[in-house]
């Protein structure tokens, strides 16, 4: 029991993490019908700036007297980043794109992951790198289960961004909009809304999620890897698939699910860890063969297939 | 300076200031707690003057400035062409089929390593066409049957010393298998969903050849492969057959040569039969195609394990001629190289993969100082075909846009 608890915290903490980078894929994918793949290396690209900014802090020997107003800082920035990133991308890779073929836009996207991926090689190497510090040595224990802080920090942080984008989808003007143009693009132009600014509004904020998971899982980890940003990238799309693209809620319960169905079966499967990327696929397989809109439900207009 | 004009370059200096904030950081703040703004600069200046370069130019011809020159050019070039259109085609296939004999004897052996690659992935290429550039199946996982087809030979080789030649059909079927195994469940997909779930497939094929350590030896990969090998006369003797095997590069190059002519032969043979035709309405527009009877479950089904016979073939010889495989041969990456040369060429269009694989597998031979950027330039030219010239460089006679496109 005690080994399945543990198991289960660990699984929560993938699943948010998942869960973050899935809602950046369901709410792009929910306004203009797009599987945004440089999102997976905007995720690289917030765990190498997360890299790049705490290294930098902890030269100035700042790590040791506050980290975690370094973590908040360099969280702060990096999301900032990838946003802009992001905002880029879509101004160059989607946006002139916006009417032709769905294949011109998905292969214009695929040229946008290689070349990101191959811009972060360029610039930060091949090899790993690794974080100055780790979160994961401290913790607590409750009866036999030990919880590592860096564990509270991702289920905190991943639950405090999940409240923010919630309040910012239902209760601002800015998530009125984006919830209009995703229910119908030419109608909400007629109202006054203007569609460019809400898509890159998006992009924008989908991306600063992304970066705040990049963060999580390189802390959590202990390094990065230019190419760290695929598989998680394709297991995220999996998620937001499964719990219904364009589907916020549906995201989120997707993302849990995932990373707690791979915890579980490299736990309990034999040789469940070394085929533990192959459930997500799996899982997406399974789930567009026998339920195409997922489990919540798709909400994106059904029109199109 | 007219309000559009005027536009235009505001929009390029935003651009350009944008991605130095962007480049910046990745360069600029270092490890040691120090900011440099140096080797962020020196990248961004380069670009910056070839945008700035490209930008005046595209202005210039936007406003016409530029039409005393391109007039004459456009029509010497339309002279050209119509000049080279004049002989009848089979000149130049004759031409292009006695070069290719001829390369071995005309250039050195490194030429022949390069030519024999850009052979395999003509190959490559031509196979994932039928699917993507005929049937209109986007497909990211095309490379996992060129490993099931490199895996069934090196396993036939190494446990029951099978030859190159008869393993060749076998790993074709086995690859077509796979193909109807991968596209049995996607044909309800469409567009995106497909796209994203043949992906999935090709990771857990890599995925199942990296760990099933019993029968693939895992990441350390197979050794010691057969070459392929062909019976001689040998009359020291008297008369007696013996085994040669064809090790020498110059044998390799001409069963890549062989291999490629059979897929092209054979591509262009589909393209203009009744099964051809199918593809290219289910490609147009699914709904119409089957309501005119055309069977698209069938064909669709037919698409894969045609494209995936192709891949196995060219897997087979890619085993025999490396003598060793690994799981690291069949990444995503290589699936993306394969599908931009079938984008990059022009979908649908033979000349097109041609040059596609020349373009992406021998150009970048010349430029091997910017080897490192390689990939980088495949991505962005990959981005930027899609922006200027989605119908790739030599695009394909027949083409239209699928009805659901329509936005």
């Amino acid at each position: 029991m005690d080994y399945f608890l543990q198991q289960f915290i660990n699984g929560l903490t993938l699943g948010g993490v998942y869960a973050l980078v899935a809602l950046g894929y369901t709410m792009v994918y929910g306004i203009i019908q797009l599987i945004n793949f440089a999102h997976g290396e905007i995720f690289a690209a917030g765990g190498y700036m997360g890299v790049i900014l705490l290294s930098f802090l902890a030269a100035h020997g700042l790590m040791e007297t506050s980290p975690w107003l370094c973590l908040g800082l360099s969280m702060v920035l990096s999301m900032g980043y990838c946003a802009m990133l992001a905002m880029a991308v879509e101004k160059i890779a989607y946006k002139p794109l916006r009417h032709s073929s769905r294949l011109s836009v998905l292969l214009s996207a695929l040229g946008m992951s290689i070349f990101l991926q191959n811009g972060l090689m360029l610039t930060q190497g091949v090899y790993d790198k690794a974080y100055p510090i780790g979160f994961t040595s401290g913790g607590f224990d409750i009866g036999t289960l030990h919880i590592n802080y860096m564990q509270v920090i991702i289920l905190g942080l991943t639950t405090a961004l999940l409240l923010a984008l919630n309040t910012l989808v239902y209760k601002t003007r800015i998530g009125k909009a984006m919830r209009a143009t995703a229910q119908d693009k030419v109608m909400s132009a007629l109202v006054g809304i203007n569609s460019n600014r809400v898509i890159a509004v998006t992009f924008a904020i989908g991306a600063a999620l992304a970066a705040a998971a990049g963060i999580m899982v390189g802390l959590y980890y202990g390094s990065v890897r230019y190419d760290m940003g695929f598989v998680p990238g394709i297991k995220a799309f999996a998620a937001a698939v499964l719990g219904g693209i364009g589907n916020i809620t549906g995201a989120m319960i997707g993302g849990l699910i995932i990373g707690m169905v791979e915890i579980m079966a490299a736990a309990y499967i034999p040789h469940g860890g070394e085929y533990k990327d192959v459930f997500a696929f799996v899982i997406l397989i399974l789930v567009l063969y026998f339920m195409p809109t997922g489990i919540m439900g798709e909400n994106v207009d059904d029109t199109r297939v | 300076m007219t309000r559009e004009s005027r536009k235009f370059w505001l929009t390029l200096v935003i651009g350009l200031v944008w991605f130095l904030l962007l480049l910046w950081p990745l360069l600029g703040i270092k490890d040691d707690g120090t900011l440099t703004f140096a080797p962020a600069f020196a990248v961004w200046i380069r670009v910056a003057v070839t945008v700035i370069i490209l930008a005046c130019i595209y202005f210039a011809k936007q406003q016409g400035w530029l039409d005393p020159v391109l007039h004459p050019a456009a029509k010497a070039a339309g002279e050209v062409q119509k000049a080279l259109l004049a002989p009848p085609l089979w000149i130049y296939v004759i031409l292009g089929a006695a070069f290719a004999f001829a390369f071995p004897w005309l250039f050195s052996r490194y030429a022949q390593d390069i030519a024999v690659s850009v052979l395999i992935y003509i190959t490559l290429g031509l196979g994932l066409n039928v699917v993507v550039g005929l049937c209109g199946l986007l497909d990211l996982g095309y490379i996992a049957f060129y490993g099931v087809g490199a895996y069934t030979y090196a396993l036939l080789s190494l446990h029951y010393g099978l030859s190159f030649w008869l393993s060749l059909p076998v790993a074709a079927t086995f690859a077509a298998i796979a193909g109807c195994i991968i596209g049995y469940p996607t044909l309800r997909m469409r567009g995106d969903y497909l796209a994203i779930v043949t992906l999935g497939f090709g990771e857990i094929i890599r995925i199942v050849l990296n760990n099933w350590m019993s029968l693939t030896n895992g990441p350390n990969g197979l050794l010691g492969i057969d070459a392929p090998a062909v019976l001689v006369p040998n009359f020291t003797h008297g008369f007696t057959l013996e085994l040669f095997f064809m090790k020498k590069l110059q044998y390799l190059y001409y069963i890549a040569l062989a291999l490629a002519v059979v897929a092209i032969i054979a591509v262009r043979r589909l393209n203009f039969s009744r099964i051809g035709r199918a593809w290219e309405a289910i490609r147009e527009d699914e709904t119409a195609a089957e309501l005119m009877g055309v069977n698209t479950f069938r064909f669709k089904l037919l698409a894969y394990a045609m494209g995936a016979v192709f891949g196995g073939l060219a897997g087979a010889f890619f085993s025999a001629r490396m003598r060793f495989v690994s799981p690291e041969s069949f990444t995503f990456i290589e699936s993306a190289l394969v599908l931009s040369m079938v984008v990059l060429g022009g979908m649908g269009s033979i000349p097109g993969i041609m040059l596609g694989a020349f373009a992406l597998i021998a150009l970048p031979e010349f430029f091997r100082e910017f080897e490192l950027y390689r990939m980088l330039a495949f991505g962005g030219a990959m981005t930027l075909m899609m922006l200027f010239r989605p119908a790739g460089l030599i695009p394909a006679k027949r083409m239209g846009k699928r009805s659901d496109d329509e936005d």
